[in-house]
């Protein structure tokens, strides 16, 4: 009997020690994404005032770097919660969640790419509509972040980050449109009036994939409290 | 043990597998369902947990049931629970959420009814009155466990993760602790009805504990339960689990607990024990049933969550069951007496007689029961209990009260003082003064159990009731089991 009971117990510290281990991954996937958002700002910054330059590329591989340990994570805490057959209720729209919440932080990574290997020649009078879009974005998926922490440790707080997903979204479409119709209002080639367009699409991007996680979220949310 | 008695108790198996393959579901079934346990974990858990409640805590319900009507022949017994076996089969194939305590009462009413024997109406009103207050106080507390539970989290702000470990150790320990009210509550249902007829004799292990022919019944009829869990009741949680309570895991657990609390507070000596010590009314110890909590305590958490209306199609379902399955089981067990009787030529009850002597009168005058009216009745005999009650029905001066007492003073127990039969004594039991003034009486005869109480009683002052109040009922409700164990010793018929 008491062995039994001794292997029962030790079973249980296991789970919790396993459970923490996971609960700290997960934090670990939201830092990355954080961090990733962070960087990405600082990348758009360089690149704006100096160019694919060296720093830049740093931004831009620092980013990479986040993704693959993002990408590990991801995986990790997936087989984890399908392995142990953990929270059975939620596992589906925690699943759910990462991997959109990864694809947010790679069309960060994208964007950047897209910087690195076209290397667009914005003209100065846009620089300030480039850096407030990119400031935007950046606090729509710093707010997404916050939610889905709160998803994890504070159902109640999720509401209280959703709204400002939304407000920063939205700010970032008025910028965006402002800068696009700015764009095709100057008496640049067409080609060159295009390529500005595409980034400000490839900077606006992770704010509108954001927008869509939230809107997940939200429903995730309402499943877990009713 | 003779063949015979093996088979008779069969059916008390059969009633105690069912019992387990339906009401395991109860207490692990959601923690299966929504995979937070693994079957085999929730198996052995349930089927350790039932035992240990059955033959540790198992006495107190029984005795209710007991009372209602002592089925004192095995093939009575055999029909009884075969009645309510087959009567919870057929509602649960009906979909009623259904009780094996309500199938063997109507089975245990189908029996009285046969034999002729009396039922007691104040025991009746008792376990009819709990199967009331169990759902609804299931429901109580669930919603108080609910909103406990609910704040709780929302202070300690648990991480999902956490939230979710927390509970599976949570369900397994409710589970542990649902499965050991159910073994302690719901055995008198599966076993109940062989007290009075058990095969087994008490022995002690070495002097260091004693086995009552009780506990060993108790025994086997858990070890039916546990054969019921592992067999069939994977199949009940994972399709029953899912599909009654569509809840959250934390919800889940809730119920378990209030489930298991219900049946913990009909089974518990020791809490009756300790509400008498501190002054409080008692609940009564009856079995009551397993099913009925859990769809309390979903209703209660249901009112709780959404502020919907009581679901009234399910209560009406509850009450279906509290009045089909008992006249279900009734009906059967009485169709299935007279073909056991007449067909099988076994008998099914020992017929108890009735005479009021000079003796009995003495007796109930001394106690305050006006005996004017009895003495144009005194020695003859009568052959049940429904004849004596006939002629009591002419005697105008008595109570309804007093009737009982007079049915119980008149009952002839014909019972011989025989030192062979200490040996089935618990010597550990009873106290050395009471084990010395019971030989002091060897070889004297008695026609009515309260005359050898009062024998006893004249020889030793530990075999003295105390005053009828509340701080002396656990110990004449001891003394009345001791005195039960002497009466079966002694009886002459068996």
């Amino acid at each position: 009997m008491a062995p039994a009971r001794n292997t029962m117990f030790a079973k249980n510290l296991t789970l919790f020690r396993r459970t923490k281990a996971l609960e700290s991954q997960i934090d670990d996937f939201l830092n990355k994404l954080s961090q990733s958002a962070l960087v990405f700002r600082r990348a758009v910054d360089i690149y704006l005032a100096e160019g694919a330059t060296a720093e830049f590329e740093e931004k831009l591989s620092q980013v990479n770097e986040l993704e693959s340990q993002a990408d590990k994570l991801r995986r990790s805490v997936e087989t984890q919660l399908y392995a142990q057959t953990l929270i059975p209720e939620s596992r589906g729209d925690v699943l759910g969640l990462i991997e959109n919440l990864d694809s947010v932080l790679n069309l960060c990574e994208g964007g950047l790419w897209a910087f690195s290997i076209e290397k667009p020649d914005i003209p100065a009078e846009f620089h300030a509509d480039y850096r407030a879009l990119t400031e935007q974005v950046v606090n729509t998926v710093e707010s997404l972040v916050l939610a889905s922490r709160a998803f994890f440790r504070n159902i109640e707080a999720v509401p209280d980050h959703m709204h400002k997903v939304m407000f920063y979204e939205k700010e970032a479409d008025k910028v965006s449109t402002k800068l696009k119709k700015a764009i095709f209002a100057t008496d640049l080639p067409l080609s060159h009036k295009a390529h500005l367009r595409n980034f400000v699409e490839h900077i606006d991007n992770p704010a509108d994939k954001s927008e869509d996680v939230a809107d997940r979220l939200a429903i995730y949310t309402i499943k877990r409290t009713v | 043990m003779e063949l015979a008695v093996l088979f008779f108790l069969t059916s008390g198996l059969f009633l105690g597998w069912s019992l387990g393959a339906n009401d395991a579901a109860n207490v692990f079934g959601t923690a299966v369902g929504t995979q937070m346990i693994r079957f085999s974990t929730a198996a052995i858990i349930c089927s350790l947990f039932v035992i240990l409640g059955a033959v540790i805590s198992g006495g107190g319900a029984a005795h209710t049931l007991g009372r209602l009507g002592a089925v004192n022949a095995l093939p009575g017994s055999f029909m009884a629970a075969l009645s309510a076996a087959v009567s919870v089969y057929l509602m649960t194939k009906l979909g009623l959420p259904v009780s094996t305590t309500q199938a063997i009462v109507g089975g245990i009413l189908g029996w009285n009814l046969f034999s002729e024997t009396r039922t007691d109406i104040t025991t009746l009103t008792t376990i009819l009155s709990t199967w009331i207050i169990c759902p609804i106080l299931a429901a109580v507390f669930a919603i108080i466990l609910f909103k406990l539970v609910d704040k709780l989290l929302k202070v300690t702000r648990l991480h999902l993760l956490r939230t979710d470990a927390y509970t599976r150790l949570g369900l397994l320990l409710a589970g542990a602790f649902g499965a050991y009210s159910l073994g302690a509550n719901n055995i008198a249902n599966v076993m109940g009805v062989f007290i009075p007829s058990s095969p087994f004799t008490d022995f002690s292990v070495a002097g260091l504990f004693s086995v009552s022919s009780t506990q060993q019944l108790f025994l086997l009829g858990a070890l039916a339960i546990a054969v019921g869990v592992v067999t069939y009741s994977k199949r009940v949680m994972t399709t029953v689990g899912g599909r009654l309570l569509p809840l959250p895991p934390v919800a889940a657990w809730v119920v378990v607990v209030a489930h298991s609390l219900v049946l913990f507070v009909f089974a518990s000596e020791g809490l009756e024990a300790l509400l008498l010590r501190a002054g409080l009314p008692t609940i009564p110890l009856v079995p009551v049933s397993s099913s009925q909590a859990v769809v309390g305590a979903v209703i209660g958490i249901g009112i709780l969550k959404s502020g919907r209306t009581v679901q009234w199609n399910v209560l009406g379902s509850i009450g279906l069951g509290w009045l089909a399955t008992p006249i279900l089981a009734g009906i059967l067990c009485f169709v299935g007496l007279f073909f056991v009787q007449n067909v099988f030529n076994q008998q099914v009850y020992r017929p108890i007689p009735y005479t009021v002597s000079d003796a009995v009168i003495g007796h109930l005058d001394r106690a305050g029961v006006p005996v004017a009216g009895l003495r144009e009745h005194t020695n003859r005999s009568y052959g049940s209990a429904r004849e004596f009650a006939t002629v009591l029905d002419g005697v105008s001066d008595l109570t309804a009260k007093g009737r009982d007492r007079v049915m119980i003073a008149a009952e002839i127990d014909e019972m011989l003082v025989d030192i062979s039969r200490f040996a089935e004594l618990d010597g550990t039991w009873l106290t050395h003064d009471q084990l010395e003034s019971a030989y002091s009486l060897a070889s004297e005869s008695y026609r009515h159990r309260w005359q050898l109480a009062e024998a006893l009683a004249a020889a030793s002052p530990d075999w003295r009731m105390l005053e009828d109040n509340r701080a002396n009922k656990a110990h004449n409700k001891d003394l009345g089991k001791k005195l039960d164990s002497l009466y079966r010793a002694f009886r002459k018929l068996r």
